[in-house]
């Protein structure tokens, strides 16, 4: 039995506070104005004050065990689901991420002239709960449930509040979604009952499988539905085309919190439970992720530097971004599964803040087609010093926390004989996402306004960020820098978790890559890793 | 004072069969009652009749319900073999109870939109509750036959009960002849292995062989005898047509479509729920040592039945036909499940547990269309629905919660439903079918999206129709209930003692 204490209690507090403020939205209608907006500030919030509060409690020392366990029967004992709440060096972080990218997001909404806005605060802070959820579950019946929780207020939102052509990129997104989200359901079951332990909690399973790993075909079958299911919710190439449609039409809020954390599930799956539960099964599919990552990275990109559309540019880049991500992951070293992570935060944070910025570029210049802007700085200096920012951001500049995500991955792939060669094709993405992200930059804000845009440029209907749609992003860009000036607030607890796993990991067939880490990294607060 | 009852209900079931069955014989008075009370009471006061029907299975139900609280059953056979209790029929008792409580009150909805006769209805439908409680208890061929008959018979009636709709009348006369042609092919497969498994040259013959643990021991030995294999497999697919399975779905959509739509869910749910238990005891009880090759068989009908569904319902735009290829679908899914049960026994529970789901999202849909119907309801299109939400939040928010669940989406039940029926194909080893289910998963969204994208954001500015008749505060009760309970076993499936 778990002792119950404050912090875990907090922690189920994070995931049921957006979740009830959003039922007090959708049935207090009656209550006044100013009631409901207290609630939904309450509401987006409580889980960023909780995850700062529980930040500064983790203890990373506990390594292999969960901080702030908290265990609830739900009537599912029988088949070993329990509601098992819990963070660890990995979670943490993203649980952070989803905090910090909900908190902006729904300040952004709130402000927002949505049509019906208590339905849509309502959904939103749905969403934000599910993805508390996601990344707080220790078991991995809830760590599914929690995350389709989150992902059906994103259809709506897009049917609802969508751009033009909402019906067939809702639909899409749908369909693709649900497939993906069914392949790594059954791929969860395949891993649940192969293992024989009969429990879906993450802590026993791995004790299961360490003491006794599936035979390495089944790996390879389960890692199959694990990497395809997951890597459809990721946009892993070629299954991609849901996301830059469904992006583009999706309202601003449902793209920042898509797009910068819930994407991230597939991802924080892999690299959570299907390497380090299926080491075997991992390197038989290394060289179909390497691939798959490189089309991401370069078809992709070349894909994005062709559009015009600056949300579809996003959503290509966002795609495109991920990537690195896949092939951090591929290394199964500490430093490339810890760059993948440091990749994930930064780049959540980082295009959570374009897409709500091209948003309010939209509502200066009536339109999302950047061929027909130009010179808005002129008028709006501190959007294009935000939007510049988070392009700098999404390069990849030193400064930002997307550069250590990208630096690390590099030095994990460079480590070893076999996968040295990525690098310099992977690098090739830095120099595509530098063109479309400069030429972004140049179109909209800065280069000569075309005919039609210069008299509206001249009007008096563009004027700056107003305080609103500052304090979101500034809240997203001072994440940013802290991340991107000191990545080790993750990278230490996250560099402990995954020692151990990679340690577990070395026990199987796999060809683990030991690299100390390439972080910087004082020597005095290097502790020593107890298995 | 509690240990007194059972004590008393204990002993005076054991010694006096008649009490085991005192549910049905309820019901059956209750039916008789009702047609009694028509002739008795003046026609100012027959609209009580609807409601002495539901509040009587109510009070049905909460004996039922009482009389399992005290005491357990665990496989007591009563009437010489005739009728067998477990765990399982006692839950399925409940579920045919609710679900014929909701019929009437869908009934009672539809027939004041209609100048039909009322008490008949009711009666039948109560018949109908009473004959599939015996049918699920029945551990003998000639109860089972004579149980399904009283089934079938009944709905052949209801179906064609809207007499002035020549849709209803098609519906009625398609379903008499298909119906009568599987009850001949069961019939005649139940003759053959009477014949077979009573025949004394055989060895384990037995002259008391319709009883289904004396053919269970009979087809244990003689598996390969061609007679057996012949009338089980006769048996089997006189069942498959009442669960609308492949090859034998064909009568599904008119059928659906056409009769009233109390009497479409009654069938979709009810009906297909009780084939499946009658299946899944076939199955794991006499028929078990034919299991090596029944299964492929039934895998290669689920697998059809899976495809043809989803597939056939993604074109429909009439709403009652795309519930009842939706429901071909449906079957496909229970169909996993109960090939599952074959190898391992707790798979049934999942069969059940998705049974119970499907009751309570199939009548939250049902029951919003049949508050949406209008005077002629077998022609309700797709388009009666487009931006129902503006008008209608309440009936649109059911509709919505209702094929999600249908749709497996958490936090619903219908996906918990889902995720036992996959975890058991899993453990059966069935991969090939539970791919085949995923995509018809896939497939599913697509329809059921559909229908929610047409009530919340159509593009076209038309209305809904004006057909649906404001809602008075026991009908937010009922359609509330269904919608938490839909919510309530998704998030807290521990709710629901099936699963253990």
């Amino acid at each position: 039995m778990i002792p119950l204490d404050t912090s875990s209690l907090c922690l189920l507090a994070a995931i049921l506070t957006p979740l009830s403020a959003g039922l007090f939205l959708l049935f207090g209608a009656r209550f006044s104005q100013s009631s409901l907006r207290a609630v939904s500030v309450i509401g987006f919030a409580t889980p960023l004050i909780i995850a700062l509060a529980l930040y500064c409690q983790f203890e990373p020392s506990l390594v292999g065990g969960y901080n702030f366990e908290l265990r609830l029967a739900t009537g599912l004992e029988a088949v070993g689901i329990y509601l098992h709440l819990g963070l660890n060096g990995i979670s943490m972080p993203l649980f952070m991420l989803a905090g910090v990218v909900g908190f902006a997001a729904g300040m952004y909404a709130m402000f927002s002239k949505a049509e019906r806005p208590h339905l849509y605060l309502a959904l939103l802070l749905f969403m934000l709960g599910g993805l508390m959820g996601t990344f707080a579950s220790i078991d991995i019946f809830f760590f599914y449930f929690f995350h389709e929780f989150a992902l059906i207020p994103t259809f709506i939102m897009i049917g609802v509040w969508g751009g033009a052509g909402k019906r067939g990129a809702a639909i899409e997104m749908t369909i693709y979604l649900t497939l993906g989200a069914l392949l790594s359901l059954i791929g969860l079951i395949a891993l649940y009952v192969q293992s024989g332990a009969d429990s879906f909690s993450l802590i026993t399973l791995r004790e299961y499988l360490v003491a006794q790993p599936i035979a390495e075909t089944v790996q390879n079958n389960i890692f199959a539905l694990l990497l395809f299911g997951f890597g459809i919710l990721v946009s892993l190439f070629p299954f991609h085309s849901w996301a830059p449609k469904g992006y583009a039409t999706a309202p601003t809020g449902a793209a920042m919190l898509h797009a910068g954390v819930l994407k991230k599930f597939g991802l924080y799956g892999l690299l959570q439970i299907a390497a380090p539960l299926l080491p075997a099964g991992a390197t038989h599919w290394f060289p179909w992720i390497v691939w798959l990552a490189l089309g991401n990275i370069i078809i992709i990109g070349l894909i994005t530097m062709a559009q015009k559309d600056v949300k579809m540019m996003l959503g290509y880049s966002s795609v495109m971004h991920m990537g690195y991500a896949f092939l951090g992951i591929a290394t199964f070293s500490v430093v490339g599964v810890g760059g993948a992570l440091l990749m994930m935060i930064a780049h959540g944070l980082s295009v959570a803040l374009l897409f709500m910025l091209s948003t309010c570029i939209y509502h200066r210049s009536q339109t999302f087609d950047m061929s027909s802007m130009g010179g808005l700085a002129t008028k709006a200096p501190v959007l294009a010093a935000f939007f510049v920012a988070g392009t700098m951001a999404s390069i990849g500049l030193p400064g930002f926390g997307n550069f250590w995500g990208e630096f690390t991955i590099f030095a994990a792939l460079a480590e070893t004989e076999a996968t040295r060669w990525i690098v310099a094709p992977a690098a090739l993405g830095i120099i595509i996402s530098a063109i479309y992200g400069l030429r972004a930059v140049a179109n909209i804000f800065f280069g000569k306004p075309t005919e039609a845009f210069a008299d509206r440029l001249n009007g008096d209907e563009i004027v700056d960020l107003k305080i609103h749609e500052r304090f979101p992003a500034l809240v997203l860009i001072v994440a940013l820098i802290v991340v991107g000036i000191y990545p080790r607030l993750f990278s230490d607890a996250a560099n402990d978790e995954l020692s151990l796993i990679s340690s577990y990991s070395n026990k199987s067939t796999l060809p683990i890559i030991e690299v100390n880490a390439a972080l910087p990294r004082p020597v005095e607060a290097h502790k020593e890793v107890t298995h | 004072m509690n240990e007194l009852l059972a004590e008393f209900l204990r002993s005076f079931t054991a010694t006096n069969d008649w009490a085991a069955i005192a549910p049905e014989i309820m019901l059956a008075v209750l039916a008789l009652g009702l047609l009694g009370a028509e002739m008795v009471l003046p026609r100012s006061q027959q609209v009580l009749i609807p409601r002495l029907a539901i509040w009587g299975q109510v009070i049905v139900l909460v004996v039922t319900l009482a009389r399992s609280a005290y005491y357990t059953v665990e496989g007591q056979t009563f009437f010489s073999g005739m009728i067998a209790q477990t765990d399982v029929t006692q839950i399925m008792r409940v579920f045919f109870l609710v679900s014929s409580i909701l019929v009437c009150y869908l009934g009672k909805i539809y027939l004041s939109k209609q100048k039909l006769p009322r008490t008949e209805f009711f009666h039948l439908v109560i018949i109908i509750a009473a004959a599939m409680m015996l049918l699920v208890q029945s551990a003998n061929f000639v109860m089972l036959f004579v149980a399904l008959e009283a089934v079938t018979i009944a709905f052949y009636v209801l179906v064609a009960y809207c007499r002035t709709s020549s849709l209803s009348l098609e519906a009625g006369l398609k379903y008499l002849i298909l119906g009568a042609l599987s009850s001949s092919i069961l019939l005649f497969g139940i003759v053959l292995l009477y014949g077979v498994a009573g025949n004394p040259e055989l060895s384990f013959s037995s002259a008391d062989s319709l009883n289904f643990e004396a053919l269970q021991t009979f087809i244990g030995i003689h598996q390969d005898n061609l007679l057996v294999r012949i009338g089980a497999i006769l048996v089997v697919a006189g069942i498959c047509f009442k669960i609308g399975a492949v090859p034998f779905q064909i009568w599904v959509p008119d059928v659906y479509q056409g009769a009233p739509t109390p009497v479409t869910a009654y069938l979709a749910i009810a009906s297909k729920a009780a084939g499946f238990i009658v299946l899944l005891q076939l199955l794991t009880g006499p028929f078990i040592g034919l299991a090596s090759f029944m299964i492929p068989v039934l895998s290669l009908i689920a697998a059809a039945t899976i495809l043809f569904g989803n597939f056939a319902a993604v074109r429909q735009r009439n709403v009652k036909r795309l519930m009842g290829l939706s429901g071909v679908a449906h079957a496909g899914y229970l169909l996993v499940g109960v090939i599952a049960a074959l190898s391992i026994p707790e798979a049934k529970y999942a069969v059940i547990f998705y049974l119970v789901t499907y009751l309570l999202a199939s009548f939250a849909v049902f029951a919003v269309m049949s508050h949406m119907a209008g005077s002629d309801d077998a022609n309700q299109e797709l388009e009666d629905y487009e931006n129902l939400a503006r008008k209608r939040p309440f009936l649109s928010g059911v509709l919505a919660v209702g094929l999600g669940s249908l749709a497996g989406i958490p936090p619903l039940g219908g996906f918990i439903g889902k995720l036992f029926i996959f975890i058991a194909a899993y453990k059966a080893g069935l991969y090939e079918l539970l791919a085949i289910s995923v995509l018809g998963v896939v497939i599913s969204i697509y329809y059921y999206f559909g229908w929610v994208r047409t009530v919340y954001f159509s593009d076209s500015k038309d209305g809904a129709a004006e057909t649906a008749g404001s809602l008075r505060s026991c009908d937010r009760v009922v359609l509330g209930a269904l919608v938490f309970a839909t919510v309530l076993v998704g998030i807290f499936p521990g709710v629901l003692p099936i699963i253990r």
